[in-house]
């Protein structure tokens, strides 16, 4: 087998399945810090169950995220040296810094957090969450400049055969990095929204602490619209007229858009075919997209016919995950809006199979997360940094095939056991539910 | 007197040494914890090291992530080179990291057993891959002209790379037994006090066959070091501190043990690295071909920014961390909160 293949297959598989944690350790911390926030201000009683409850979720989260991302920190030098060796000296200096800002600010306060309630203030342990959701937001913050890099290239050279630094500030704040910081974070702050909405809502369901669990719903709920709608307008939006303007390959991809138009429309809905890249069954809005990407409705777009056969990234792959991505986020403002309409109407705690939707919907923001990051990294094939380096140069040299398949099986099968491991705990710890009030205040 | 490419090669060894002295006596805590058969004593080891491990952790990650912006070759080269003992360790590394929470969620002692085997197995690991690949780079590995790595996995476990395992093994045995002496009581606190003294003495043992060892492997390790005083300096550091960690054992002053074998791991690391510099891997197929300070690194401007990265982040750092570990100061004691 090709070891270019294997080595992608075996990245995608470890980051794809990585990259289902830290969303939800974003969210939910975030998400903890306004609930211990509340707590340390009103004084109640049920903030803090509701934070000593969550703060066991996030600490099953967290544990399988680092546990998974150490993996990632490694991957770089043993799947792409040839990658490695021609933008360490860009590439390596976000990893470090998010190591030396982040990785150290959120371990070394979760330990506090969850382990140290009882040994310092009330103030000092909201300030150990708050460290927690800082740190989790800055190591998304570089990993994405990293990440960022690869789409959108600056502040460098070629000089001495690899990719040089020439200007640190122009690599950091490449022109992606800010957009796509705003629009991953938020769609990390989706993610928390809903894991708390929907585990309070169960909790409801069952009967279970429904004073508590009413509560964190409604805290949710409300996060939860803001930041969905927040996802559509200004952060996906700002995020698509960017790539429209910086990668129009992948724009187009996304899009569907298979030959440049004047007035080009958005596809709303298409079974899209490979070969001929076709869309089929397709509902059109006609000249909304050349109006969102330019302003103008009669803008010409560029269609994937403008570029040579060999810069065009995989078209079926990135339109699907696209627009599974777009579908996603209607839904969850949709979903949202009903539930605060019905908090406001007091009728959602009895709408049992709106609750039990909501609870069902925990992974969907997770889906669209991995949904939007292979339409990001698919659609910037061929390239693995776009227009200086193929991918398909980038493998290790010296790693061989057999070695990465060996790999492939490993962490296949732990990452199989981990995601058993994690489903049960949560389970678990769900079905515990919160401390009864009454109990802890005789405490 | 002392260029960027040398502060960075000091800067990869801070971090390294940190790395040793904090993780290493979590993974000792992981092997004796193989041992461990009270329920009490047992949850006191995870308690021990739980609030503190994962920060302790993140020094490794720090030191894979400074490698590759200061000295990407060697960073891309190794990596690559140790292919299978790195997803190896990656694996390990990932068990040891769910079974605080995982186990402490058993409600059965059959489920509990199962964490307890993979947090003591995998903390074995991790300490003897660790290790291994310590001695690879230290004895030299095959590297071509064109600084690529031409080596095996089996080739890793070389004689020589396998005694300089054990010794690593050994001295984060003896690091976390002094540790969990120090954070636990009783028939605990005195048990590990023995394992200390045991482990000590196969410490001692193995450094002297590993010197040994260097000698006749990996000469080029002593070229010039007899006249270097910075050897001297830590090699006395070295007998000063090993010599200390019984004294202070039997007189029980654990806190100072356990200054004395974080001592031991710094000079121990730090002769390893006085000579290497300023090489940072050798090739055993001609010295010539060696991954230096000059050859694998990143560009001037790359190197300065990057320090000054460090001279912001590390502080800040060291503040916090400290910060934390005085809060959980003193012997464990088992409350609602703890695993």
């Amino acid at each position: 087998m090709d070891p270019v293949f294997l080595a992608r297959f075996q990245f995608a598989m470890t980051v794809g399945f990585h990259f289902i944690f830290p969303p939800l350790t974003i969210g939910l911390a975030w998400l903890l810090v306004i609930v211990e926030g509340l707590g340390l201000k009103k004084g109640n009683e049920i903030y803090r169950t509701i934070g000593k409850f969550f703060g066991k979720i996030l600490a099953i989260i967290f544990a399988v995220g680092v546990a998974t991302g150490i993996v990632m920190e490694f991957q770089f030098g043993t799947n792409w040296s040839e990658y490695s060796k021609f933008v360490g000296d860009i590439f390596g200096a976000p990893l470090a810094a998010e190591a030396l800002f982040a990785f150290f600010l959120e371990s070394t306060f979760l330990g506090l957090y969850l382990l140290g309630r009882d040994k310092v203030s009330p103030g000092t342990h909201w300030f150990s969450i708050l460290m927690v959701a800082i740190g989790s937001t800055i190591s998304a913050f570089w990993i994405l400049v990293a990440n960022s890099w690869q789409q959108t290239p600056a502040g460098y050279v070629i000089r001495n055969g690899r990719a040089e630094l020439t200007d640190f500030w122009a690599a950091v704040f490449n022109p992606s990095t800010l957009v796509r910081f705003f629009h991953t974070v938020d769609a990390a702050l989706i993610a928390g929204a809903f894991l708390m909405a929907g585990i309070s809502a169960i909790l409801i369901v069952k009967r279970k602490e429904i004073a508590s669990a009413k509560k964190s719903l409604t805290v949710a709920v409300i996060f939860g619209l803001i930041v969905s709608l927040l996802e559509v307008f200004p952060f996906g939006h700002e995020h698509a007229r960017q790539v429209a303007q910086t990668q129009p390959e992948k724009f187009a991809a996304t899009q569907g858009l298979y030959a440049s138009q004047s007035s080009a429309p958005i596809a709303v809905f298409a079974f899209p075919t490979n070969n001929p890249p076709e869309l089929q069954a397709h509902v059109k809005i006609p000249g909304l997209l050349s109006w969102l990407a330019f302003g103008d409705v009669n803008a010409t777009v560029k269609g994937i016919n403008e570029f040579p056969a060999d810069e065009i990234p995989p078209l079926w792959m990135t339109f699907v995950s696209y627009h599974n991505m777009v579908a996603l986020g209607m839904y969850f403002i949709l979903v949202m809006l009903i539930a605060a309409y019905k908090i406001r109407k007091n009728t959602l705690w009895e709408s049992t199979k709106f609750l039990k939707l909501l609870f069902w919907s925990i992974p969907l923001p997770v889906a669209a997360c991995q949904f939007g990051w292979i339409a990001a990294e698919v659609g910037r094939q061929p390239w693995i940094v776009y227009k200086l380096m193929r991918t398909s140069a980038a493998a290790s040299v010296t790693v061989t095939a057999g070695e990465i398949l060996f790999s492939i099986i490993l962490f296949g099968t732990v990452y199989l056991l981990l995601f058993v491991l994690f489903v049960y705990y949560m389970m678990k710890e769900i079905n515990h539910g919160p401390e009864p009030l009454q109990l802890q205040e005789a405490v | 007197m002392i260029d960027l490419n040398s502060t960075w090669f000091l800067l990869i060894g801070v971090l390294v040494i940190g790395y040793a002295i904090l993780d290493g006596f979590d993974l000792g805590v992981g092997m004796l914890h193989l041992f461990t058969t009270d329920e009490t004593e047992k949850r006191k080891n995870f308690n021990a090291i739980g609030p503190v491990w994962d920060g302790n952790e993140v020094w490794l990650l720090t030191a894979g992530g400074a490698l590759f912006a200061a000295f990407p070759i060697v960073y891309a080269t190794v990596f690559s080179g140790f292919y299978l003992a790195l997803m190896l360790l990656l694996a390990a590394l990932i068990f040891r990291a769910i079974s605080f929470e995982f186990r402490s969620k058993m409600e059965t002692s059959a489920g509990k057993k199962i964490w307890d085997m993979a947090f003591g197995i995998s903390s074995f690991l991790i300490a003897l891959l660790l290790s291994v690949a310590f001695g690879n780079i230290l004895g030299g590995v095959p590297i071509e002209k064109a600084g690529m790595y031409t080596g095996t996995f089996l080739g890793l476990l070389n004689p020589y790379a396998v005694i300089i395992g054990l010794v690593g093994v050994a001295m984060f045995l003896m690091h976390g037994a002094i540790y969990m002496a120090m954070k636990s009581d009783g028939a605990q606190s005195h048990r590990m006090a023995k394992w200390a003294n045991w482990a000590w003495m196969a410490f001692i043992a193995l450094y002297f066959l590993a010197t040994l060892a260097t000698f006749f492997f990996a000469h080029f390790l002593f070229e010039g070091m007899l006249h270097a005083p910075l050897f001297w300096i830590l090699f006395l550091l070295l007998l000063a501190s090993v010599g200390f960690v019984p004294v202070a054992l039997k007189s029980g002053r654990f806190g100072r043990a356990f200054i004395a074998s974080s001592l031991v791991i710094a000079s121990i690391i730090g002769l390893s690295a006085v000579s290497l510099f300023p090489r940072l891997v050798p090739s055993s197929i001609d010295i010539t071909n060696s991954l230096t300070i000059y050859n694998a690194s990143s560009s001037p401007y790359t190197l300065q920014v990057m320090l000054i990265i460090a001279l912001i982040g590390v502080p800040m750092v060291l503040g916090y961390t400290i910060f934390v570990y005085r809060i959980f100061k003193g012997k464990v004691v088992l409350g609602e909160n703890s695993y």
